[in-house]
């Protein structure tokens, strides 16, 4: 299932490619055709950092279907220090440890599998840095 | 653009339907519509349903419904915006009637959420999210909500139990609501007690999913006869969108699909939040009723907790809310709601709401939310 979504995808799951809009300078993750703030639709593939701090995260105990497995997990609420707000699991981390504010950076590690003989599919995490203060 | 009113109401009680399918329950409640509004034809048919597709491999429920219940051959189509689709079909209908296209439509609003297993609706349910960015990461609709009451927890410094008395009500005006799913009251000791989905959102934060359908009769109020006297005016309905994924919005606890929703409906409808007399929020967590409070203007930012500490959320105070059980304790048929606070909202102005009647109610507001309140349908109803 979704093979060529995967494969569409991959540059935005390995490597947090997004765009900037080449008029305004407008940075976004996930990549935009038009641009929200000038309505551009001049942008080029911008690769962000992976860097920045925790915005909301939450434990969940009830799973959809093919995460079931995982329980239970961390997601979040990213905002990147280039701007964007990027949802995602948070890795690496007891919940109990983790704060709004943490800094985090982005990992790549796998999200689920399809079966046995499926498609396994990696994209971004993120986890805890040591606090800058 | 000409007056409508609705002429009939009909719906089941939300439940696990095991023993009717999808079409089972969309008749009834269509048919039972049909018998309040003393008509036996309509000039087309809209269906609010978001997720027949996906849990019940049905498609096509507009032929599929119209000639189930008798009207083969009037045009008929399905209204999806996720858990918002009732409100969605709502509008559709409105529309149908105002713009003179036709005399008489039928609204109805259905939903089968049972057929899979726990895993499979969370997944399906899901859907409402954006699949490429939110959901492909095991984040659930619940985790969605869950994200935003913590972050509102934290820029607000408030506790769950704060959010307690949203649920608590709503589970008191179910019991005495015979269409509801859940019709035993809860206590605080309840509230706190209970299992966790996606900390922070417990059991007793969260809409519970049932089957069911609801239906509505609209008529331009003009063509009224008999009906007349039960008729209850649609005196606004309006629609408005944000962002499908929450990481996109600039502030995401603000919900600016309802606030811009509700504000075209006040201007339509000639009142303001202070003339309202009940609101039927759409309450599928908590902070979901916390925030669509704030953004339709009964609160300022960061104070739609206090309606809840205060006591004015009940039948007898000063903004009830959720008159019938809401989406908590009526139960939340996603693609149905929208259509079942329609029916509440009438049933309020008809003065026939029983123990839960909120006494001189004149002017009802209804909300429906699709996503995050990515899509918010708002309808203002007089009599």
């Amino acid at each position: 299932m979704d093979l060529a979504r995967s494969w569409r995808l991959k540059d935005q799951r390995y490597r947090l490619e997004g765009t900037v809009c080449a008029n305004c300078g407008a940075k976004f993750f996930p990549p935009r055709q038009v641009c929200t703030e000038c309505k551009s639709q001049n942008l080029t593939p911008h690769e962000f950092d992976g860097h920045g701090e925790v915005y909301s995260f939450s434990t969940v105990y009830q799973a959809p279907l093919g995460h079931e497995g995982n329980l239970p997990y961390i997601v979040g609420m990213i905002k990147l220090d280039e701007g964007p707000m990027v949802e995602a699991q948070i890795t690496d981390v007891n919940p109990s440890d983790l704060k709004i504010g943490q800094r985090v950076e982005m990992v790549t590690r796998k999200l689920r599998e399809y079966g046995e003989n499926g498609l396994i599919v990696y994209a971004y995490k993120f986890r805890p840095l040591p606090n800058a203060n | 653009m000409r007056s409508v009113s609705i002429a009939g109401i009909g719906q089941t009680k939300v439940k696990e339907h095991w023993d009717k399918s999808l079409r089972n329950l969309a008749t009834e409640a269509v048919l039972d519509a049909m018998k309040d509004a003393h008509v036996d034809y309509a000039d087309a048919l809209y269906v609010g349903n978001m997720l027949s597709g996906e849990l019940t491999g049905q498609e096509n429920l507009g032929a599929l419904i119209a000639d189930e219940v008798g009207l083969r051959g009037i045009e008929a189509l399905k209204v999806e915006a996720a858990c918002g689709g009732g409100g969605g079909a709502l509008r559709v209908g409105y529309l149908a009637v105002a713009s003179g296209q036709f005399d008489a439509v039928i609204v109805v609003g259905a939903e089968k959420l049972t057929e899979l297993s726990n895993c499979g609706t969370t997944a399906a349910l899901a859907m409402a999210a954006d699949s490429e960015y939110e959901t492909i990461h095991g984040i659930s609709f619940v985790a969605l909500n869950a994200l935003l009451m913590k972050r509102y927890m934290h820029e607000y410094d408030l506790v769950p139990e704060d959010f307690a008395m949203f649920s608590v009500n709503a589970h008191a005006n179910a019991a005495h609501n015979p269409y509801a799913m859940f019709r035993s009251p809860i206590t605080l000791d309840q509230y706190k007690n209970s299992r966790n989905v996606a900390d922070p959102i417990s059991v007793m934060d969260s809409a519970p999913i049932g089957d069911g359908a609801a239906a509505v009769v609209l008529m331009a109020t003009d063509n009224l006869n008999g009906t007349r006297a039960r008729a209850v005016k649609i005196a606004a309905s309006a629609s408005a969108t944000d962002s499908l994924a929450l990481h996109d919005r600039r502030d995401p606890l603000w919900l600016g699909a309802a606030e811009l929703s509700s504000k075209k409906a006040y201007a339509q409808a000639g009142v303001t939040p202070n003339d309202i007399d009940l609101f039927e929020v759409h309450d599928a967590f908590s902070i979901m009723s916390v925030m669509s409070l704030e953004a339709s203007g009964f609160a300022e930012r960061g104070r739609g907790i206090n309606f809840a500490r205060e006591g004015e959320l009940t039948p007898k105070g000063k903004l009830p809310v959720s008159t019938m059980g809401g989406l908590k304790a009526r139960g939340h048929p996603v693609g149905a709601t929208g259509v079942y606070q329609a029916v509440e909202a009438v049933t309020q102005l008809r003065g026939e709401a029983g123990k839960n009647q909120v006494p001189n109610a004149r002017i009802a507001m209804t909300q429906s939310l699709g996503g995050v309140a990515a899509n918010a349908v708002t309808h203002i109803f007089t009599n």
